[in-house]
């Protein structure tokens, strides 16, 4: 039977600017937001948006606080930034790049279970604390640390993916693969100089297929990618509220200013085990299955969609795994234009977690904020949407950690 | 056989700006290869870093270490293949720390020269002075054994004096590193007849393995590097003071700086690059090289006076510049010093910038910026098409008196290249080319196509 055994909506989204490399006030030399700024940023954003921010419990999904801020109990920063959840329930929620999906749905889980009517959900990553060499190792923590590190790549996380490149090229063709890679770049940037926010905003390269095509380079970084493939190193927040029907009505929210939430799911694989088949991603398969079901639509009920693009591979079998395309036929799919906003099926358009940024621990959050903004016509690159469903998929490691929502437009 | 030598090395003048990049270098790739064959990096004291100034020394550990680090960091993936039979280390930072902490373990830094006796490759890059040098090298002979070999980084004295004055019997080779020596990817290389053959291939093999271009240069005092440098300084004041005639010394020097970096299209005017290398350094070098060149005497009365006023250029040990011709703020001449009036006319006091470069004229049509060819892939067509107009410009009759002054330059620097294969000193225009295009960052040889 699809669907909720009740209503659970989500409103007050905020992103924060993903800081980092390309943006233009950015400077390592110079100090640069603390991880505090961006808590009280999003939280303000999401609670002026709200007559009555009041909530039961809080949840701030964060990947690795602990090396990239030498900070823990990251669960006391929900009353510092919300004064109104002092000495309530307060958690903080973490697995890898899908840390922000994992609090959105344990805040969903939360409501379903009448544990609480109103949810605030934050996610946040500051990465640029350390140079990018030392980023990789904190990161390669989405990894089987002691079963893969020592033998990994020093840019661990990328060249994961760059095996999975390496494959999919193998057995679809180089040339295409390539072309759709660059592609994907084109997007990302096209999709981020719409949106404010993004890091890369102020990107002006003149023909960013052309950088897309660069091909890669083993001896300063990898096999099978370019740096253009690879989202960059990231800081920034995004929040929201999850509620009940109750919670809206004690917020003070209006239903146009909501989109619900119309299925979920969460599969975890064997962090111990390596991939299946490179050129696919199963478990990402599975959750994309899960929350079709759940929600009770179809693929091409899906108007708008998020995927996990880490890195342009991922974006193109993400499409294929998540059931969009038939496997091996991502890249014409998307060279065909069809990802665009004015695609068949527009993808990402805040510019994904290449354009838009990847603050790993904020994703998951920052894509239902975005899906919310689409909806609610509020998104900086807004998609003409002819269906009322949207849907996001949010991926921690390897094809490891998968949460899938499924959104649909308010009444 | 270069790791046997690598195996011990020293640097005599390791505080100053030249022995501490040669250090790194040097340090860089013992380390490297010491971790590449074994994956590991161990043994103190193995290359020895001599300077008489303790301070520098200090110093000198600091920007090894610094280095070290970022080398470590950029290399990150080679570093993981050198140790990945070490279990214990897993991260990138822990094999960084591996790599920067080993290599720093084989310095000893010491102020004394005699240290240096256990060394198999003595690098030297000691002041620029013919009578230490040859005492130095004296003292070393009776210290080091047989087998040691010597690489001087001297910029213009003849290595067969060094090798006559210190009897060192072949045993010395010229190995001039250009400024600074971990970035320049050029070594002018002097290896006389008498240098023994074996020190010829490790210089050849050393020069490979720090990834340097490599240039042969004969034995006559200022090689090809200095020898086209001072000559073009020359011609330069001398320029300047022709021009002083009408425009006075200040606007001369100005206009003659102007011409010598935008109108042909370098990094650095004649007088700013005169004053990074210090004009000591440069007087001391156009000495030199008098001394030893038959019929020739280099000297410049301006560059004396400048001395002796004080303004001697180069740099403080922050690496900043001096004042010398002009005075600098942020590594930018804002500017000219006047003998007359003893000190600096600055270039926003009065309008005297302006009506220099009105009188100058604007460069010819198809100008660029040294900076914007750079890395154009298409610099050789825009330099053509610009030099084409610039010497079109630079007639007395029509054209502009900026153009006219270029085109002598340009022309001169050209017969003084020619001049460096006419007496040996380069074996070719096209090392002359490379040398100044490596070593002085110029995108054009002064023997080319483009005019």
């Amino acid at each position: 039977m699809p669907g909720l055994r009740k209503k659970v909506y989500v409103t007050a989204g905020y992103n924060t600017t993903f800081f980092g490399s390309g943006r233009k006030e950015f400077n390592p030399k110079k100090p640069m937001p603390t991880f505090e700024t961006y808590l009280k940023e999003a939280a303000g954003g999401t609670c002026e948006q709200l007559p009555n921010a009041n909530f039961d419990e809080g949840l701030i999904g964060n990947f690795m606080a602990g090396r990239f801020l030498k900070q823990g109990n990251l669960p006391g920063f929900l009353p510092f930034i919300i004064p109104g959840l002092l000495g309530k329930p307060c958690t903080r929620v973490e697995g890898a790049c899908a840390s922000g999906g994992l609090a959105l749905v344990t805040a969903i889980r939360s409501v379903l279970s009448d544990q609480a009517r109103a949810v605030f959900v934050i996610g946040f990553e500051v990465q640029n604390t350390v140079k990018a060499v030392y980023g990789s190792d904190y990161l390669a923590g989405a990894g089987y640390f002691n079963g893969e590190r020592k033998a990994g790549h020093a840019y661990f996380f990328p060249s994961l993916f760059s095996v999975r490149a390496g494959a999919y090229s193998e057995k679809f063709g180089r040339d295409s693969a390539r072309r759709g890679m660059a592609k994907w770049y084109e997007i990302w940037i096209k999709n981020a100089r719409k949106n404010p926010k993004a890091q890369e905003y102020h990107n002006r390269a003149v023909d960013p297929f052309a950088l897309g095509m660069t091909p890669p380079n083993p001896g300063v970084f990898l096999e099978h990618l370019n740096v253009f493939d690879c989202s960059k190193v990231s800081d920034g927040a995004s929040s929201l509220v999850i509620m009940s029907e109750e919670g809206l009505k004690r917020l003070g929210a209006r239903k146009e200013d909501c989109v619900e939430i119309a299925g979920f799911a969460q599969c975890e694989d064997d962090i111990t085990r390596g991939p299946e088949d490179p050129t696919f991603l199963t478990t990402m398969a599975r959750a994309a299955r899960a929350v079709m079901e759940s929600a009770g639509v179809k693929k091409e009920e899906i108007g708008v969609l998020e995927v996990h693009d880490c890195f342009t591979i991922t974006g193109l079998i993400a499409l294929e795994s998540a059931g969009f395309v038939e496997r091996g036929k991502g890249t014409g799919f998307v060279l065909d234009g069809n990802t665009t906003v004015e695609g068949s099926l527009p993808t990402n358009p805040s510019g994904g977690l290449g354009g838009f940024g990847h603050p790993t621990g904020a994703t998951g959050v920052r894509q239902l904020v975005d899906l919310l903004h689409q909806f609610t016509g509020k998104a900086a690159n807004q998609v003409r949407l002819r269906q009322s469903y949207g849907m996001m998929v949010n991926m921690g490691g390897n094809d490891k950690t998968l949460v899938t929502i499924v959104v649909k437009a308010p009444e | 056989m270069l790791d046997d030598y690598l195996a011990r090395c020293a640097v005599l003048g390791a505080g100053g700006k030249m022995g501490g990049g040669i250090a790194l270098l040097i340090l860089r790739e013992m380390a490297r290869s010491e971790a590449e064959r074994s994956g590991k990096i161990a043994g103190e004291g193995r290359l020895i870093l001599i300077d008489k100034n303790e301070q520098a020394l200090t110093a000198l550990r600091a920007y090894l270490k610094d280095q070290l680090t970022r080398y470590a960091e950029k290399n990150i993936i080679s570093l993981r293949s050198y140790f990945k039979e070490r279990e214990e280390l897993v991260e990138n930072r822990e094999m960084i720390e591996e790599f920067a902490g080993g290599a720093l373990s084989l310095v000893r830094l010491d102020t004394e020269i005699e240290k240096a006796g256990g060394a198999r490759l003595i690098f030297e890059a000691i002041l620029e002075n013919v009578d230490l040098k040859a005492e130095v090298y004296s003292g070393l002979k009776d210290l080091c054994g047989p087998d040691t070999y010597f690489l001087t980084n001297t910029s213009s004295i003849p290595i067969a004096v060094l090798n006559d004055r210190a009897g060192l019997g072949g045993r010395i080779i010229g190995f001039h590193f250009y400024n600074p020596p971990a970035v320049q990817k050029l070594v002018e290389v002097i290896a006389p007849p008498a240098t023994d053959k074996k020190l010829t291939e490790l210089a050849a093999e050393l020069g490979k393995r720090l990834r340097k271009t490599l240039i042969p240069a004969g034995d006559v005092a200022g090689f090809i590097g200095n020898g086209h440098f001072m000559r073009e300084i020359l011609f330069a004041t001398g320029l300047a003071s022709e021009l002083a005639e009408q425009v006075g010394p200040i606007k001369a020097l100005y206009m003659v700086n102007k011409v010598s970096q935008d109108f042909i299209v370098r990094p650095m005017g004649i007088f700013q690059l005169a004053d990074y290398v210090g004009l000591d350094i440069c007087r001391m070098i156009m000495k030199i090289m008098s001394t030893y060149i038959e019929g020739e005497t280099l000297g410049s009365d301006l560059i004396d006076s400048m001395l002796e006023a004080g303004a001697a250029g180069g740099q403080y040990p922050d690496g900043s510049q001096k004042d010398g011709f002009f005075k600098y703020i942020k590594g930018r001449p804002v500017g000219v010093y006047s003998l007359k009036k003893t000190r600096y006319i600055m270039m926003d006091e009065g309008e005297w910038v302006k009506e220099s470069e009105a009188r100058l004229g604007d460069p010819p049509q198809g100008h660029f910026p040294w900076k914007a060819l750079m890395k154009d892939t298409m610099k050789d067509e825009k330099l053509k098409a610009y030099f084409g107009n610039l010497f079109a410009a630079g007639t007395p009759e029509s054209g502009t008196l900026g153009a006219g002054l270029a085109k002598r330059y340009l022309l001169e620097s050209r017969r003084i290249a020619e001049k460096l294969v006419r007496d040996g000193i380069a074996n070719s225009i096209e090392d002359v080319n490379a040398l100044l295009q490596n070593g002085f960052y110029h995108l054009y040889g002064p023997e080319n196509d483009l005019f």
